[in-house]
Order: C-alpha cells, then sequence, then structure tokens
C-alpha cells in the first residue's frame, strides 16, 4: 500500500508540476489519498476493473456568525483544505475498486446552541449525511454529539475539548482535541518550574462549558500542588468590560493569572490587564494567545502564555513516530503550514490545524477499515494509536469516557520580542521548547 | 475593601457617561416623536466602525474621526426617517417598532455579510495613571469629556438655535408648530439625525475602549432601555444621569457579588422603575 502511494505521489507530483506552468497553483496533495496504480506483473486488461466513485457526505454547521466566527472559521478552512487535497489527489481508496472523495454539507450555526440541534438533525433526516464533524467550541460540539450518536454518524469532534460529552455513554464521538481537563495543568507546571515561590493564582474565567471545565480541572491540579487560589471568579459570554474583574484581582494580589475562554473576550482581557497595569508574574489564557492575530494587541500581548493544540513550531514528523514506536499518518506539519497560507493567506493557527486533522482522523479509520461501514469505521478508530502533524490520536474506549482523547498533549506559547515585533515562542513542555519563557511578565 | 470600591465606581462612572451618551440619542427620538428606535443598537456598532475604519484604513486619530462619525450618523438618520419611519409616525406605536427593527435587522445582516461578527480593535491607548488602587484609564476619562461636550453642544443647539427651538416646538404640540409655520417633517428628520448621531458618537466612543463586533451595540441598546427608563423617556439629561447611576452599578455589583448578577439587578430596577416611579427620576419630559 505504502510503496503505492509512494509512486501515486510522485505522479501526482509530477502531473502537478507540468500542470502549474499553466493552472494555478492548487494545495499539496495528502500523499495518502492516492489511487494505486495497477501492478506492472499483470496484466493490465484482465484486472482493469473500472473503479467505482463514491462521493461520501460529511455534514457540520460553522459559526461563520456571531461570537465564535474566528475560531469557526478557521476550524472549517482547515477542513475545506483537507477535503481539496483529498479530492484533487483523485479520493481515498475503499475496498478493491471504490475510490471514496467527499463533499461538505455545511450551514451557519450562528454560534447557536439550539440552532446546531436543528442543523445536524437536518444533516442527518433531510442531507443524508455520512460523517459528522462537529462545530466549533464544547457547547456546540456537546448540542451536535447527541445528534450524531442517536443517527448513528461517526462524528469528529474538533475545536471541542470539554471533557463531559464523552462521559454520555455515546459511542461513535471521537476527540481530536486535548481535553479541558489537561488544557491548563501544563501552565502550573510550567509556573512550578519557573519559579517554585510563587503560591497564588487567580482564576478569572468565561462562564461557558468549555472554560468552566477547564479552570475547574487546572484549579484542582494547582490545589493539589500546593498553591492557593485566590480568586476564582466566571464572567458571562461577551463581556467587554472586565474593569471590575480586574479590581477584583488586584485586590487578591495573586502571583499568577490564568483562566480567560475564547478570542473575543480573552483578547479584552488580555489588553485591558496591561492598560491598567496589573502586575502579575505569570499570565496564561486560553484560545485568543495561539491566536497569530493576538500579536496585534502589541504590549497587551507581551508575555502572554497561551495552551495551544498544536502551533506551527511543533514537530511531529516520521522520525519521532518511528522514536515513539507509533505509526506516522497524511501530510508534514510544514506541508501543511504551506499549503494553509498559500489558500488563505495566512499562517494556521491550531483551529485551523484541528480542522484538518479531524478530516485526517476521518481518512485513516477509512484507510485502515478499508470500508464504509459505521461498525468497521469504529472498531479502526478504536484502535487508532497514530501521530500526524497534529500530535499523537489515541481514544479511551472504555465505556465512561468512550471517545475521549488520551494521546494529544497540549504546547504552550508565549508571546515575546523578535526582530519585527512580536513573536511566539514555545515554552513548554521542556522537549519541545523554541525559547526560554519570558519571566515574571510584570 | 473601600479602595476596591472606589477603584470601580470610579471605572463604572467613566464608563457611565458613555451609556448616557447612548441613551440620550433613545431619549431624544422618544422624545420629539414618541418613536422608540429599535436599529439604535447597530447604529451604535456602525459608529464603532466608523472609528475602527477611519483610524485603521485612514490612519486618523480616533477622536478626529468622531466629527465624520456624526455627521455621518446624522445623515443615515435622516434617511432612515424618509424611508422607514415618517410614514408610520401617526400609526400605532407597533408600526414604528415593526419599521425600526426592520431597519435593524437590515442593517445587521448587509453589516455581518460586509463586515463579519469578527471582532475589531482600535489598537489605541492613551496610557493611565495610578493613584493608590485606583487606576484611571486616559481614554475612558477622555470619553467621559467627549460626552460633556457633546451633551453641551446638544443643549446649545436645542436652546440657542433656529432648528433646535423647531425641535422643542413640535415636540410640545406638533399641530401648533406646524400652524406657526414650523415644518415638521424637516423637523422631524433632524430630530431622528441627532438621535442616530449621539448614538454613533457613542459607539465611536466605545471602539476606543472595547474591541467591537457588529453585533456589540446590541447590548448598549438594552443598557439605553433601561437608562431612558431610569432618568425619564424623553428627557436627553435625565438619560445622562441614568447613565452614570447605571455605569456605577456595573462598577459597585461586582465588588459584592458575582458579576451575574449585574443584569439581574440592572432589568429588576428597570420593573421596579417602571412599577414605583414610571416618570423615571427627573421625570419624562412628555
Amino acid at each position: 500500500m505504502k510503496s503505492f502511494r509512494l509512486v501515486g505521489f510522485t505522479s501526482l507530483v509530477l502531473a502537478a508540476l507540468v500542470l502549474g506552468a499553466c493552472a494555478q497553483p492548487a494545495p499539496t496533495a495528502a500523499p495518502t489519498a492516492i489511487p494505486p496504480e495497477p501492478s506492472s506483473e499483470e496484466p493490465a486488461a484482465a484486472t482493469a476493473v473500472p473503479m467505482e466513485e463514491v462521493t461520501l457526505k460529511i455534514g457540520f454547521t460553522a459559526s461563520q456568525t456571531g461570537s465564535l466566527n474566528v475560531e469557526s472559521t478557521r476550524q472549517n478552512n482547515g477542513l475545506s483544505l483537507w477535503m481539496e487535497q483529498v479530492n484533487s489527489a483523485g479520493g481515498i481508496q475503499v475496498g478493491e475498486n471504490t475510490m471514496v472523495t467527499f463533499e461538505s454539507v455545511f450551514y451557519d450555526d450562528e454560534s447557536n446552541k439550539d440552532r446546531v440541534q436543528e442543523l445536524y438533525t437536518r444533516l442527518a433526516t433531510e442531507d443524508n449525511v455520512d460523517f459528522m464533524i462537529s462545530p466549533y467550541s464544547s457547547g456546540l460540539a456537546d448540542a451536535s454529539a447527541v445528534i450524531a450518536e442517536q443517527y448513528g454518524k461517526i462524528m469528529i469532534t474538533t475545536g471541542a475539548a470539554s471533557d463531559a460529552t464523552y462521559q454520555k455513554g455515546y459511542t461513535l464521538v471521537y476527540q481530536a482535541y486535548t481535553p479541558a481537563s489537561r488544557y491548563l495543568t501544563g501552565a502550573v507546571d510550567n509556573l512550578a518550574s519557573l519559579d517554585p515561590a510563587v503560591k497564588k493564582i487567580a482564576f478569572v474565567h468565561e462562564n461557558d462549558k468549555f472554560s468552566t471545565d477547564v479552570v475547574t480541572a487546572a484549579k484542582v491540579y494547582a490545589e493539589g500542588l500546593g498553591y492557593e487560589v485566590v480568586l476564582f471568579e466566571g464572567y458571562d459570554t461577551g463581556t467587554t468590560d472586565f474593569g471590575p474583574f480586574i479590581n477584583n484581582i488586584t485586590a487578591a494580589a495573586p502571583e499568577a493569572i490564568m483562566g480567560g475562554g475564547h478570542f473575543q473576550d480573552g483578547t479584552t482581557f488580555a489588553r485591558q490587564l496591561s492598560e491598567k497595569g496589573v502586575s502579575a508574574k505569570y499570565i496564561a489564557l486560553l484560545v485568543a494567545p495561539p491566536e497569530p492575530t493576538f500579536s496585534e494587541l502589541g504590549d497587551a500581548a507581551l508575555g502572554i502564555v497561551g495552551p495551544s493544540q498544536w502551533e506551527p513550531l511543533a514537530e511531529y514528523t516520521a522520525e519521532s513516530a518511528d522514536a515513539a514506536g507509533l505509526e506516522y499518518y497524511g501530510i508534514s506539519g510544514s506541508d501543511f503550514t504551506d499549503a494553509y497560507t498559500a489558500a488563505y493567506g495566512e499562517e494556521p493557527s491550531y483551529h485551523a490545524a484541528g480542522g484538518y486533522a479531524a478530516g485526517l482522523i476521518l481518512q485513516w479509520a477509512l484507510d485502515t477499515a478499508d470500508s464504509t461501514d459505521v461498525e468497521a469505521l469504529k472498531a479502526a478508530l478504536d484502535s487508532m494509536d497514530v501521530l500526524t502533524f497534529f500530535g499523537h490520536s489515541k481514544f479511551d474506549t472504555s465505556p465512561e469516557n468512550h471517545g475521549l482523547q488520551i494521546g494529544h498533549s497540549m504546547v504552550y506559547i508565549q508571546w515575546q520580542t523578535a526582530a519585527d515585533g512580536l513573536a511566539k515562542q514555545v515554552i513548554w513542555p521542556p522537549e519541545g521548547a523554541t525559547a526560554e519563557a519570558l519571566y515574571p511578565v510584570r | 475593601m473601600l479602595e476596591t470600591i472606589l477603584a470601580s465606581s470610579v471605572d463604572g462612572l467613566l464608563l457611565g457617561f458613555v451609556y448616557g451618551l447612548a441613551a440620550m440619542g433613545l431619549a431624544l427620538i422618544w422624545g420629539v416623536m414618541n418613536v422608540i428606535n429599535l436599529a439604535h443598537g447597530p447604529i451604535i456598532a456602525l459608529g464603532m466602525f466608523g472609528v475602527y475604519y477611519a483610524f485603521t484604513g485612514l490612519g486618523l486619530h480616533p477622536y478626529l474621526a468622531l466629527p465624520i462619525v456624526a455627521l455621518l450618523g446624522l445623515a443615515f438618520g435622516v434617511v432612515i426617517y424618509g424611508v422607514a419611519v415618517h410614514r408610520v409616525l401617526n400609526a400605532p406605536h407597533l408600526s414604528t417598532l415593526l419599521a425600526t427593527f426592520a431597519v435593524n435587522m437590515i442593517i445587521i445582516g448587509i453589516a455581518t455579510a460586509a463586515f463579519t461578527t469578527t471582532p475589531r480593535n482600535v489598537d489605541f491607548s492613551l496610557g493611565s495613571v495610578s493613584v493608590g488602587r485606583v487606576t484611571l484609564l486616559w481614554s475612558r476619562v477622555a470619553a467621559a469629556l467627549a460626552t460633556v461636550v457633546v451633551t453641551g453642544l446638544l443643549y446649545l443647539f436645542l436652546y440657542r438655535t433656529r432648528p433646535g427651538k423647531h425641535i422643542r416646538a413640535v415636540t410640545d404640540n406638533r399641530a401648533a408648530a406646524e400652524l406657526m409655520g414650523i415644518a415638521s417633517y424637516r423637523t422631524l428628520a433632524l430630530s431622528f439625525g441627532l438621535g442616530t448621531m449621539l448614538a454613533a458618537v457613542a459607539g465611536g466612543l466605545i471602539a476606543t475602549l472595547f474591541p467591537v463586533n457588529i453585533l456589540s451595540g446590541g447590548g448598549y441598546e438594552l443598557k439605553s432601555f433601561v437608562i431612558s427608563v431610569l432618568g425619564g423617556l424623553g428627557n436627553p439629561l435625565g438619560a445622562l444621569i441614568g447613565g452614570l447611576i447605571l455605569g456605577m452599578l456595573e462598577g459597585i455589583i461586582p465588588v459584592f457579588m458575582p458579576p451575574t448578577w449585574v443584569p439581574v439587578l440592572e432589568f429588576g430596577l428597570f420593573v421596579v422603575i417602571l412599577l414605583v416611579r414610571p416618570t423615571g427620576l427627573l421625570g419624562s419630559r412628555r
């Protein structure tokens, strides 16, 4: 299979080079999505069973409007890039003579949970999609997962880190992201390694499912390590004035601040922390810091740490897979970054990578199961233990947490001064670090 | 604790000026023509985008962009009045509510397509000064001062100019004003334009404080209703005072209880004022 892919890939590259002279550049083809050529040892006429082309529908909603628009658009871009690459490479061969290509069916969920359930039901009953990808955010993904399970559709959730979705007995829902319970625990470890003398942490978080899950788990973890949580407060989604919280933070005098929520509130919070001159040695916020546009905050972004599901700097390669005793699957991180940048004119954030990874997980399952049957795909996903450019993927198969991601882990970035403004650096875990942490921040 | 209360009160009070300015627009329109402008929120948001694009696209200082935003807001209001409001002005209240709600939906629809709902940030700061635990953001002080200036100019206009006096005459008795030769159509259109101008300027000032998107005006529209009822519907000065009270409450409540209680108490106050003193604290102008 691998040699077929290699031959196919080489032919495709050659074809692309020839076509490239007279056509617009196309995204890089996924090396695993190549139709095998007939073996030269067998008479072509005897074995040339015509390939049957099957187009499978992937259904999802995207938040084209509403508060989750930024992250969701990038996730959707990543998924679209994957689909374009697979389709332009001819599809995925399943069985002896079936080539599977994909088409997407999606609607705008307006960042609204009620719309999600309505639209996923429509995707299942009227559009008859074959697979589902979750919308962005834990709350929306949780609302969609129940529909996928009810209608017997395999769903890959991405952009959704909450643990609770996988504790509801679902059997067909698989998580691409590191779960919320491990989102900020690395930041606590990072802080402990930077300054063992620091003992006081304030948690200020958005009052939504994902952020609450993250900080609740991080609080328990921090207290277990002997930290004193001097403030634990939530704010409503859509909050723009953080003045009251910042005054409470100042009164509590923490040495480290952790929390946040999503992009919009995270950027506002970071900006107002800086404007108000809050002094904290370490600040880690969810979701917003890894976004490339976070640096538009200028000085307010300097030193802010953010957990990221993936970074272009992260090095997951075939060699690191060999070293870890894992199979490496799909394109390399640099190929993904180049293709995404060429297609969308910006560096991919982890949301974009997550969108692509969801497609890649589905592709691996089809490739491995060699079938489009739901039970065969489920068995393949249950056995998945693979490294991709996005990191390690392995799912919990226990009835209590079925589908929960247990292989993937976070990296922690920090905005630091660079020659041309600010640049992201990976500061944790130590084996992936690209720079020393800037500490204390303020 | 006292320092925290003081810091939060100052923050809230300064923000309250901007709330008051936004509410003045709503109150003025109601006061003159008994129309509740449900397109108030999106017009605030358009004011935000006006300052954002003047700053990022034209490189204009945000405060220098405000007069441009004000003029555009005025012109836009006159157009809305002519197209959607004038024909239903004498119809039951439901008709004007529906007309302005339709304008609201049209603006949101077009602006969402044009700008998306991506948050925009006017990357601008005037710095801050700290006295003890109170940190004063100069951008909030500037917004409060701008509100005072705009309010002063509005009152000068209403009391010292001929069109302003026409507006007051039409407010008091439209039929009598028409008999005296005042063109009520033009006066009403100007009043609506002034109301939207105030909303747009308030939006422009908010953009200097917080990241904004096209849906951001909705929250300020709701606050404007509470403030207008608190200060006295139809009374622009009452709206400003109502804004200051609401800003203070928003600052102080989170010191004592979780901030999720802020809207509960705000709207609780709204209901109480309607029940106990429906004319508002300063009394309605009508």
